[in-house]
């Protein structure tokens, strides 16, 4: 090893340590972001050290990769909109996955001969990771975008098919791990990859969007790891299955929150089957006029906001944040409940009201704003619907039984700002809705909360 | 790939998988965005295996381009990732923090 190899290595080695302490880092939002500077200090490290110890001798390629890179990049951090951050983050898995995967082809193509069969192995779940990674995130953000239907894509036999093409693929990845100089087999289960990531994820509805994106990121991060098998690099390694294990674990949160499985949510269609399980509530849905409203929250001494998905279409973080102000100036105690899968993406309501300047100490979980419902005076829903169905926890028929709930139905009264009468996106009946406790505001969350709070100011 | 080399690696996946699982479980639901945006800037190091490939002595020219093209995504994924982290993460504030900004 020359001199500059060794200097490679130290800096892969700082890269890795780096890492780890900016993960550590974002358990608290106070450390999050000291923590991630040391990790872009990390990589910045490992690139220097690689250009100089790698013998690199052709720079154009180089140089054009990393600028147009860096100014996409760049462009995305700057202008992305907090909103569209699901369909970004999709993306970026994309991205990620999809530079494993070439990076895996590139390998066979310059040492495809000469692998050991321990790297051929690595090559294939790489290649198999990273393709099927890169489509099912494409799908996944162009779902979350609305260029392609949301809606779950089920057709007769789905899983049978899907099955086929998983067993085709790994064939694939079998056979060339048999037979090295197979290239026909190695580009084939390349493109089986890609059909079959596809597959994956256009079964799946809007609903189920936070898991499979958890999940995306945990295939993304292992191709990572896998490459890192196959050029023999511990950095790759370790950064990989960091990625990998922190996806995993959001997907196991997030399937825990819907009270189902990771096969469930990838073979289960869910939201396609029409729930006549359910029970049939029936009854009256009691409309309350703005000024109404407005009085209620007034005159509350609690209130909490519960925001879904449905905060995040209508753009309503900023209104909701004005109108509790307004509320919190006259002496009302103002929090928010955050459900697990509420949004599209694991921590995304957060995010949305972060960005509209509420302090992350008003934000409570699950578990710790559930027994303070009884005690709320009125409990505002924002666009969110199956997190707060009693039906979950009372009726064992409903298809979402046993999935936790925030318990508004609990609160005194209850608020629901909803666009229409329709169903939310799973389709499910919410008896939440027909309540006597509850009164129902239509319209737009945006135009609605901002028309309260004027009401308010009024009162 | 040596045996003693594999030994090394899965050693090294085993022990990052742990730490990993450590570290991770301890972020609050608060921060799952952010943290999405950060592991996946953290795994755009596959760069460093995306710049061997488009420029190292002795590869084709196929290499080169799709070394070139990997270069490209990973490196919106890290200047992108990193970016969007820190955009998401300066939003986060204390009750206590929001008024001295106020003042």
């Amino acid at each position: 090893m020359t001199l500059t190899s060794y200097f490679m290595e130290a800096t892969y080695l700082v890269a890795s340590i780096l890492f780890i302490f900016a993960l550590k880092g974002m358990s608290h939002p106070e450390t999050a972001r000291r923590g991630m500077f040391l990790a872009e200090g990390g990589m910045f490290a490992a690139i220097v050290g690689t250009l100089i110890g790698a013998h690199i001798v052709t720079w154009v390629w180089i140089i054009a990769g990393l600028a147009v890179g860096s100014i996409l990049g760049a462009w995305m951090a700057i202008w992305v909109p907090m909103t569209a951050m699901p369909q970004r983050t999709a993306l970026s898995h994309a991205f990620g996955a999809l530079a494993a995967a070439l990076v895996g082809i590139g390998e066979f193509v310059v040492h495809g001969q000469e692998m050991s069969a321990v790297t051929r192995g690595a090559l294939g779940f790489e290649i198999m990771l990273g393709s099927l990674t890169t489509t099912g995130s494409l799908i996944a953000a162009g779902k979350l975008q609305g260029i392609i239907y949301g809606k779950p894509v089920q057709f007769r036999g789905q899983n049978i098919v899907n099955l086929g093409t998983f067993l085709v693929m790994v064939g694939c990845a079998a056979f060339f791990w048999m037979h090295p100089d197979a290239s026909t087999v190695f580009y084939s289960m390349l493109g089986v990859a890609f059909v079959f990531g596809v597959l994956l994820v256009i079964p799946i509805g809007s609903a189920d969007m936070p898991v499979v994106m958890s999940l995306l990121n945990s295939y993304a991060g292992l191709a990572s790891a896998a490459t890192g098998f196959v050029l023999g690099n511990n950095v790759l390694i370790i950064a990989g299955t960091l990625d990998g294990f922190s996806g995993f674990i959001l997907s196991v949160l997030m399937c825990k929150a819907m009270n189902r499985s990771i096969t469930n949510v990838l073979f289960g269609g869910f939201g396609a089957v029409v729930a006549e399980s359910a029970a049939q509530t029936g009854g009256v849905m009691r409309e309350i006029t703005l000024d109404d409203a407005a009085m209620q929250l007034a005159f509350a001494s609690r209130v909490v906001f519960v925001p879904g998905y449905g905060l995040a279409t209508a753009q309503a973080q900023h209104a909701v944040r004005e109108l509790a102000e307004l509320l919190e100036g006259r002496g009302v105690t103002v929090k928010y409940a955050i459900h697990p899968v509420a949004g599209r993406m694991p921590g995304h309501m957060n995010v949305l009201l972060a960005e509209a300047n509420v302090p992350y100490s008003s934000l409570y979980e699950m578990e710790q704003i559930n027994p303070e419902f009884p005690s709320t005076d009125v409990a505002v829903v924002i666009g969110a619907n199956d997190v707060v169905n009693p039906d979950a926890r009372d009726n064992p028929k409903s298809l979402i039984a046993g999935m936790p709930i925030l318990e508004v139905d609990r609160a005194k009264s209850v608020i629901v700002l909803k666009r229409g009468q329709g169903r939310g996106f799973s389709g499910l009946e919410n008896p939440l809705f027909f309540k006597t406790c509850t009164s129902m505001l239509y319209g737009d969350a945006k135009s609605s909360l901002s028309h309260l709070a004027q009401a308010v100011q009024h009162v | 790939m040596i045996p003693a080399v594999l030994i090394a690696s899965v050693y090294v996946f085993a022990l990052a998988a742990f730490l990993g699982y450590q570290v991770i479980s301890r972020v609050p639901p608060l921060l799952h965005t952010p943290l999405m945006s950060a592991t996946n800037a953290i795994s755009g190091i596959s760069l460093i295996g995306s710049l061997v490939l488009a420029g190292a002595k002795g590869y084709p020219l196929p290499a080169h381009i799709l070394g070139f093209v990997a270069v490209t995504t990973a490196t919106i994924n890290v200047v992108g990732g990193f970016g969007l982290t820190d955009r998401m993460l300066k939003m986060f504030k204390s009750r206590t923090a929001k008024k001295e900004e106020a003042k």
